[in-house]
């Protein structure tokens, strides 16, 4: 599985992740605040020029995450202009393309092992409810497994197309889930043997 | 302890394959996906406490930069976008879900249904009507924004009805199997 790191390097991967996210959360609140097109409009060219500082294959690749985007924009564009509030559309647009910009430059910049640090470093207050190790141990676990889950559905799938010939629809899902109960008892098991959790 | 981990680490992977099979893209930007389909069945199997974490488990990997979410997106822009509601509304879907799973104890296919329409669609499309609320300017009107919403009602209607099928067979297959009836 591959992360949603961008192997470019720009001056915005040595920052710390928790000021990167801090820094979202502020822009973020900001574009909801807003309420008029030009501001807005400001906001999205200053987040623009964050990308641009990574250069031009950098904001390439930016641009790339935010195409599922664009049926949504021209949607959302088409319903104002029927309507005739075009200045709402323009607001609605900019606002969600303002902040999802943003949050996709911290993702784009900030590792996954940043990420899960700064995570757990978070959820350090929570401590009595969510251990921090049970919080590492889960989400290692986690990461593991998509692909070993992942395999089992497609073996699944491949023993059903041999056997069929409709499409796997929803029947594959039982024994998939089976599996999955089948290893959480056998990896728990494990966990155990090795010292617990405690 | 160890146990519950575990169940919870592997049906939050479980909901990222389930999330990652091909699947359409209707026009409003939100993707029709199996995804839903993973929260209800942490709900219906897991149970409400259980169910909740995979959910939330999940989604915190998914915004740390795994692209584990419905059509390969993740990050952190999934969570201020347009279909950020139903994201947050995840965990609070799957516990609902669970919840009454657990206290309804009749027959587990019909409550498995009622519990993820309940749970999964009534009260996640709350969730996901506020979130794009929050990005509408206050001339848009709520109503507007819930009608644009009953497009996904087909879909996850379906889902709902996989979802009790899935627990229905996974219960008479092996009946200690459903914790969230235990």
């Amino acid at each position: 599985m591959i992360a949603l790191t961008s192997p470019i390097r720009t001056i915005w991967h040595p920052v710390p992740a928790g000021a990167k996210l801090a820094a979202l959360v502020v822009i973020s609140a900001i574009a909801m605040m807003l309420d008029r097109p030009v501001p807005l409009a400001a906001l999205l060219v200053l987040v623009g020029l964050a990308y641009a500082a990574g250069g031009v294959r950098f904001v390439r690749h930016g641009l790339g995450v935010m195409r599922p985007l664009l049926p949504l924009i021209l949607v959302l564009i088409g319903w104002h202009l029927i309507l005739r509030e075009p200045e709402a559309g323009a607001v609605m647009v900019l606002r969600i393309a303002a902040a999802m910009a943003a949050a996709n430059l911290v993702t784009m910049t900030t590792r996954l092992d940043a990420m899960i640090a700064l995570v757990t470093r978070i959820a350090r207050p929570l401590s009595p409810l969510l251990p921090p190790k049970a919080l590492a141990m889960a989400i290692a676990l986690m990461i593991r497994f998509i692909p070993v889950m992942s395999g089992r559905h497609m073996a699944l799938r491949e023993a059903w197309r041999a056997r069929s010939a409709k499409k796997p629809g929803w029947r594959v899902v039982p024994p998939v889930l089976l599996g999955a109960l089948e290893d959480a008892d056998r990896v728990a098991e494990a966990l155990r043997a090795r010292g617990g959790m405690s | 302890m160890e146990r519950n981990i575990a169940l919870i680490a592997l049906f939050a992977a479980l909901i990222a394959v389930l999330s990652t099979v091909p699947q359409i893209h209707l026009p409003l930007g939100v993707p029709i996906t199996a995804q839903s389909l993973g929260v209800m069945l942490c709900g219906t199997v897991l149970g409400a406490r259980r169910g909740a974490l995979a959910v939330a488990l999940y989604l915190a990997v998914a915004a740390m930069g795994l692209p584990i979410l419905a059509g390969g997106r993740g990050g952190l822009a999934p969570f201020v976008g347009p279909s950020a509601g139903f994201l947050w509304g995840y965990p609070v879907a799957a516990f609902v879900t669970g919840w009454i799973v657990q206290h309804w104890r009749a027959s587990v296919g019909p409550v498995a249904l009622v519990a993820s329409m309940a749970g999964c669609v009534g009260l996640l499309y709350i969730f996901g009507i506020f979130g794009l609320w929050l990005h509408a300017p206050g001339t848009t009107a709520v109503p507007t924004i819930a009608a644009s919403m009953a497009i996904f009602l087909p879909g996850d209607l379906v889902k709902a009805g996989l979802a009790a099928l899935i627990t229905q067979s996974l219960a008479r297959a092996r009946p200690q199997s459903l914790l969230s009836r235990q």
